[in-house]
């Protein structure tokens, strides 16, 4: 390393602002994965209810192995399969992906928490299926799911660095470029480190004021 | 797809020590990220500030900087203050302390859900600090934190992939080798996700049979069906369960 000692500030200055360009990359992909994964989240968890098993067994089943099996393998998998697309693109799609398996469950005990004089209410009124569902049921479930959302973006964040395996320049690629460039890793990588705690540790602290208030 | 089958045969025998390694992070990070756990997790709920400062931090640390980070970190930047392991401790440290500082919040959530009376119960009956929490705390806690915990080991399993970029020869790496072999990625990563998937089927059943006993243990057993042995259980969003006390 450099002769004066193992870490220089003038390094670490001077990898920043490739860094920051990352992060927005990162912050781009947690907020455009968390949006597909709320939407398609909900989709499947108001397929799960359907009354046939034919269609609850299957999905279950696929939700299941999205769920277990790791991100990294996925994402590769889809970037090797998927030639023509941008690697960007297949990181939001996968991410969201992902996590809309987890969201699935966020928004299923959030629909089994309204409580059934809601339902009985609704269908007192006589109230329309479409209608009991986006006037009644959601919007008292959805409000129940805020924190999960929250607490899932803070991770998916966290998360985004495996893009480095598809060619994504997040920060964390951002970070190996730079370190590959000039030998100087241990700035890169902990300038790194300290970026994700810069932003994540404070949005998990705005997610528990949350959980507290819609709790 | 008879080409396929071929390689994949020619490659079975390497997969048994792909499987080991992966298993060996796997098992080996869940160990020491419930030591860490236990420590951070009863620290940060101790009295004493000096205790409960630091332990804080280093939860708030792990859980703040993303595992990639950490891995690679301590990979690569952590040899050069003189401290070299070998691929496989650095995997198992990483894992470990990332986790182990999750579970911390899951040991600590659900210590503090077992209602206070057993704790005076259990002081009326002069036993010791030690004694309360191996005898009476801890045993109902552990019923309440094992789905939770599950759910971590299933994350830690998925987190191990990352291992195959410190050049360990892992589930990853011989996915990516079958790949190479059959020039069939959809066939190859196929396979793969499902020896991962059965991996973490096998863990999740270890998981609630460990529940099934812990609870069984207190008296609360309930003969299982067999539904719910082999079944897996929608996984709790750990980081709510925290905030809401440990049982969601």
């Amino acid at each position: 390393m450099n002769e004066e000692g193992i870490w220089s500030w003038e390094k670490a200055w001077e990898v920043l602002p490739s860094l920051l360009r990352g992060l927005v990359i990162t912050i781009e992909a947690t907020v455009v994965g968390m949006v597909i994964a709320s939407i398609l989240g909900l989709l499947i968890a108001l397929a799960m209810r359907a009354p046939t098993r034919w269609v609850r067994g299957p999905l279950r089943l696929v939700v299941d192995f999205i769920r277990m099996t790791p991100l990294l393998v996925q994402l590769v998998f889809a970037w090797l399969l998927l030639v023509d697309v941008p690697p960007l693109v297949i990181g939001f799609g996968v991410l969201g992906v992902h996590y809309a398996t987890y969201m699935s469950e966020v928004y299923r005990a959030g629909i089994e928490a309204v409580p059934p004089g809601q339902w009985e209410a609704a269908t007192a009124l006589n109230l329309p299926k479409g209608r009991t569902w986006f006037a009644i049921i959601l919007p008292q479930a959805i409000r129940k799911t805020l924190p999960g959302l929250g607490n899932y973006a803070v991770s998916m964040f966290k998360e985004t660095p495996f893009l480095f395996a598809i060619t994504v320049v997040e920060m964390y690629s951002a970070a190996l470029n730079f370190g590959a460039n000039t030998f100087s890793y241990i700035e890169a990588l902990t300038m790194v480190g300290l970026l994700f705690l810069i932003v994540s540790y404070p949005t998990s602290l705005l997610v528990r004021r949350m959980e507290i208030r819609f709790a | 797809m008879s080409d396929d089958l071929q390689a994949l045969v020619d490659r079975l025998p390497s997969l048994g020590d792909a499987v080991l390694v992966t298993l060996e992070m796997t098992l080996g990070g869940a160990v020491l990220a419930m030591v860490v756990a236990l420590v951070l997790g009863f620290g940060a709920r101790t009295r004493s500030l000096w205790v409960r400062g630091p332990s804080r931090v280093v939860i708030e640390f792990f859980r703040g900087t993303s595992l990639v980070v950490q891995i690679f970190w301590i990979f690569y930047v952590l040899p050069q203050f003189g401290f070299k392991m070998e691929a496989l401790a650095v995997a198992i440290v990483a894992l470990g302390l990332n986790y182990g500082a999750y579970a911390a919040e899951v040991v600590r959530g659900s210590i503090e859900s077992v209602p206070t009376a057993q704790w005076e119960a259990a002081t009326a009956l002069n036993l010791g600090w030690f004694h309360k929490v191996r005898r009476v705390v801890f045993p109902q806690a552990w019923a309440l934190m094992i789905p939770q915990l599950a759910n971590l080991l299933i994350q830690l399993l998925k987190g191990s992939a990352l291992a195959f970029y410190i050049t360990l020869h892992d589930v990853f790496w011989w996915i990516d080798n079958l790949q190479r072999d059959t020039r069939d990625t959809f066939f190859s990563y196929g396979v793969g996700l499902v020896i991962y998937f059965v991996i973490a089927y096998v863990l999740t059943w270890g998981m609630n049979w460990a529940e099934e006993r812990a609870k069984r243990r207190l008296g609360r057993g309930t003969r299982p069906r067999l539904r719910d042995v082999f079944g897996l259980k929608p996984g709790v969003p750990t980081e709510i369960a925290r905030v809401k006390g440990g049982v969601a």
